[in-house]
């Protein structure tokens, strides 16, 4: 009796130690999350993606910073996964608008609204002075290290400011003002003292750098060696900030920030050999979508060899267009006008209810919850491709979102 | 004093070591199992070693296991822990006034915590006084942790993350029971210090009580100057079972300082029903709580800061050999079955009435081994899906737990 226990322990023990890994929860698969790394990288920068990963994920408290008045906590709680935002944690940015006069009352609390604060401090409001606002939810951050190694020529190279081919698209540079700590490299072409914006929803950042210096401190409420002024609710009294020392993060924390934003991978495909999906994405160029979605580039020369000379499809031109009334939220940034949006790159938009809680929210603001709804927002420049679009069968839009739905 | 401390333990120990060749020093006091004992009777429901004529008894718990988890494919390997080890020192001072301590000391030696230190004065079987570092009786499972009482490795994470068992404060309050035939019923009223606003700004990304236990100024003075109450009453019946239901509350914030108002009050209160029972023939030991937690999150706090939180668990143990095994009289194998789940932001986002989520469930099968009451041997497996605030695909964890822990 007791020799069969103890046997029949040991066989157990065996048979639970060999089920171990099966019963364990798999990895989900590489092309269907928005998580890993370019392919290529070396086992150091392997790691150093390990750690911007955690820096992204770090969640800010009151004694390290946070605040006094902030948006969010982490980076990735508007990022969740590196995917796109949820209308929860939209931001607002605000301006006083007169005629040709942009004012980001930045000594008013401008450009953008806090409506988080530490305990005991109170949040921001918007000053009564605001007359034009800008909601804009968090875009997924794949792939930005293919956007970033471009050239300016090859995004200079689909600018057609007159519409000189007449096919109605006109796609504009956003030049804008650099930030102090902005250190050109050979893919940068300067228009006088501005450089060119390829980041944000209106192409208002030149580099990732940029945008990771600019978040920390408008999001989160964190100064960096590259801002050291630290955010504080004017409306509460003048200097009444957080008693935390600035920087709040080292220059190394938003170096990996940024290198880890640098190394992540693009989106990978789904279905591609669905027929379907390749009949939607021929009728994609047919209807001429890819007059601003452009679907391929390669990248120049860069400091991460990986990323030299890489081929990659964003189904973007990184260009402004007017896209009409619908969408113009008379908020200019740089040289965007209202109406003046940024394509977006559609890579990753199969994956994205599963960064917003299963379901849909797209464009600037996510405002649209399917992707003929965001479609039926295209105006402007792309108003004869949305009608171009209405025009198709049933059955060929839904492959067309087939193919959306395999980037 | 660390060192201090380990050096009394190892002495205390080594004691102990020699006590088993001479077994006159220390006598083991038997346990009382006339009485119907409650949950609020765990802290002396405990095996005690007297040592010699010292007026001191011993006791103390072991627990030790190992572990291999995986989340999502990526698995951390196998690795061992201890995750506690705790010393009660109980003695009668005198007729009617007790004295209980309990030490733990946590992940092999890296944090040594008082979960318990206090006096009990009876005055009257319904009127007792107690009084030093208490457990707050909210729920059962703080007041009735002790690993070698449970068939399952880890604790129950409502009874920990909502509930941050083991949560005792510095404090004073009365008790008191009333029996008769098969039924008694007590309860238990402290006044304690409590939380901090660390419950809101932590880096967990979410309400999380357990935060406050990090301050140990806690035993030293309270954090705003109004006291935690925490009152519990229960009642068992020795066929039907026991059902209890506890509340905490208190303000959390530092509302005043210097004088100056600076902030408005904000509460936080937690409620508990705790039930257990065992079936008749079968002998199926069902133990259930159930726990809320109600928090005043200022307006100006992102969506992750839950103003409710709620969660329970489930476990049901069924011995299904009792006998002679390996030479031991009474030895029992158990099945036991765990659900436990648990919501830290219950609500919905305004933006777009969607629920909240932030949750977790999971269950926990297990066996388990038990030589006599005072020691187990288990195995666990456990799978735990875990939904972020905005309720994106699941986190997935599994594992297995293998371990002991005993009463020594
Ligand atoms: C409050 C939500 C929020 C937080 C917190 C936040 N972001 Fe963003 N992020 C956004 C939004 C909204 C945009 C679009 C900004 C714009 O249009 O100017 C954006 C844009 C970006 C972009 C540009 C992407 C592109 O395709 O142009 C990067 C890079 C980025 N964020 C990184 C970060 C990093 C790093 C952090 C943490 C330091 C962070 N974000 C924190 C909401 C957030
Ligand atoms: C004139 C340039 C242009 C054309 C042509 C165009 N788009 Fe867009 N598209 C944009 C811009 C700019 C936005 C972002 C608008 C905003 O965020 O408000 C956008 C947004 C989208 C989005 C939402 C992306 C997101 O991340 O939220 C989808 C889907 C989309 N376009 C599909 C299409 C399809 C399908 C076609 C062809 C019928 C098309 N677009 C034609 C410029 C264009």
């Amino acid at each position: 009796m007791k020799k069969t226990i103890l046997l029949s322990g040991i066989a157990l023990f065996i048979i639970t130690m060999v089920a171990c890994e099966k019963m364990l929860p798999p990895a989900p698969k590489d092309e269907e999350i928005l998580a890993g790394t370019i392919p290529g990288l070396t086992p150091q920068q392997e790691h150093e993606h390990l750690v911007g990963d955690i820096a992204f994920g770090k969640i800010f408290t009151p004694e390290q910073g946070l605040g006094p008045i902030f948006v969010q906590t982490s980076c990735s709680n508007c990022h969740a996964g590196n995917g796109k935002g949820h209308p929860t944690n939209v931001l607002t940015r605000f301006a006083n608008v007169n005629g040709s006069i942009v004012d980001y009352l930045l000594s008013k609390g401008g450009p953008q609204l806090q409506q988080s604060s530490i305990m005991g401090y109170p949040a921001e409001v918007i000053p009564g002075e605001a007359n034009v606002f800008s909601k804009r939810m968090a875009p997924a951050i794949m792939g930005l290290g293919y956007i970033a190694a471009l050239s300016d020529a090859s995004i200079l190279a689909n600018v057609d400011s007159n519409d000189v081919d007449a096919d109605g698209i006109s796609g504009r540079i956003n030049y804008v003002n650099p930030t102090s700590f902005f250190i050109p490299q050979s893919i940068h072409i300067p228009n006088g003292s501005q450089y060119i914006g390829r980041f944000g929803k209106k192409a208002e950042k030149v580099t990732i750098q940029d945008q990771v210096v600019f978040a920390l401190k408008q999001d989160i409420g964190i100064t960096s060696d590259f801002d050291m002024q630290d955010l504080y609710n004017v409306q509460a009294g003048i200097n009444t900030g957080d008693n935390v020392t600035d920087p709040e993060v080292s220059a190394s924390f938003v170096y990996s920030l940024v290198f880890y934003m640098r190394t992540l991978k693009a989106p990978t495909r789904r279905n591609t050999d669905d027929p379907d999906v390749m009949a939607g994405e021929n009728l994609f160029n047919q209807i001429g979508c890819n007059s601003c979605h452009k679907s391929t580039f390669v990248t120049a020369q860069s400091d991460i060899e990986a990323l030299s000379n890489q081929t990659f499809h964003p189904y973007s031109d990184f260009l402004l267009h007017d896209m009409g009334q619908l969408l113009d939220d008379s908020y200019p940034e740089g040289n965007a006008k209202g109406s003046e949006w940024r394509t977006p790159p559609l890579w990753g938009l199969g994956l994205a209810k599963d960064s917003q809680g299963g379901q849909l929210f797209l464009l600037h603001d996510g405002r649209a919850t399917t992707f003929e709804g965001a479609i039926s927002f295209h105006g402007g420049e792309a108003a004869s491709r949305r009608t171009a679009f209405n025009t198709l069968s049933e059955q060929q839009k839904q492959q067309l979102i087939k193919f959306l739905e395999s980037l | 004093m660390k060192q201090t401390f380990l050096f009394l333990l190892t002495s205390v120990l080594s004691i102990q070591a020699f006590s088993q060749s001479d077994s006159s020093f220390f006598k083991r006091i038997p346990t009382d199992t006339s009485k119907l004992k409650m949950n609020m009777d765990a802290v002396y429901n405990r095996p005690f070693l007297q040592m010699g004529k010292l007026p001191v008894s011993i006791g103390g718990y072991l627990e030790a296991n190992s572990s291999y988890f995986g989340t999502d494919g990526v698995s951390e390997g196998l690795s061992f822990q201890i995750p506690r080890m705790t010393i009660f020192l109980s003695s009668t001072i005198k007729k009617r006034i007790k004295f209980l301590s309990e030490i733990e000391l946590e992940e092999g030696g890296k944090e040594i915590g008082i979960e318990f230190a206090s006096m009990d004065i009876e005055l009257h079987p319904l009127f007792n006084l107690r009084g030093g570092v208490l457990m707050n009786p909210i729920g059962a499972f703080n007041q009735n942790h002790d690993g070698p009482k449970w068939e399952f490795i880890s604790r129950p994470i409502s009874a920990t993350t909502i509930i941050p068992s083991t949560w005792s404060n510095v404090g004073f309050g009365v008790f008191g029971k009333y029996g008769r035939n098969n039924l008694v019923w007590a309860y238990e009223a402290y006044l304690t210090n409590g939380f901090d606003d660390k419950i809101i700004a932590n880096e967990e990304n979410r309400t999380w009580l357990p935060e406050s236990k990090k301050n140990p100024e806690r035993f030293e003075e309270s954090f705003n100057g109004i006291p935690l109450i925490t009152a519990k009453t229960a009642i068992r019946h020795r066929k039907i079972g026991e059902v209890g239901i506890s509340w905490m509350g208190g303000v959390y914030n530092k509302f005043e300082e210097d004088g100056i108002v600076i902030d408005s009050k904000k509460r936080v209160d937690a409620f508990a029903i705790d039930f257990n029972t065992t079936i008749p023939k079968i002998n199926t030991y069902l133990n259930a709580e159930w726990v809320w937690a109600m928090v005043d999150v200022p307006d100006s706090s992102p969506p992750q800061f839950g103003n409710k939180q709620q969660g329970g668990f489930l476990d049901i143990v069924q011995p299904i050999v009792r006998r002679k095994m390996f030479g031991w009289e009474n030895s029992t194998i158990n099945l036991a079955f765990r659900t436990e789940y648990t919501d830290y932001n219950v609500g919905t986002f305004k933006e777009t009435g969607e629920n909240r989520y932030d949750h977790i469930i999971a269950i926990v099968p297990g066996i388990s081994f038990r030589p006599s009451a005072q020691t187990v041997i288990r195995a666990n497996y456990r799978y735990h899906w875990q939904k972020d605030l905005l309720g994106n695909p699941p986190s997935l964890t599994a594992g297995f737990q293998f371990g002991f822990s005993t009463y020594f």
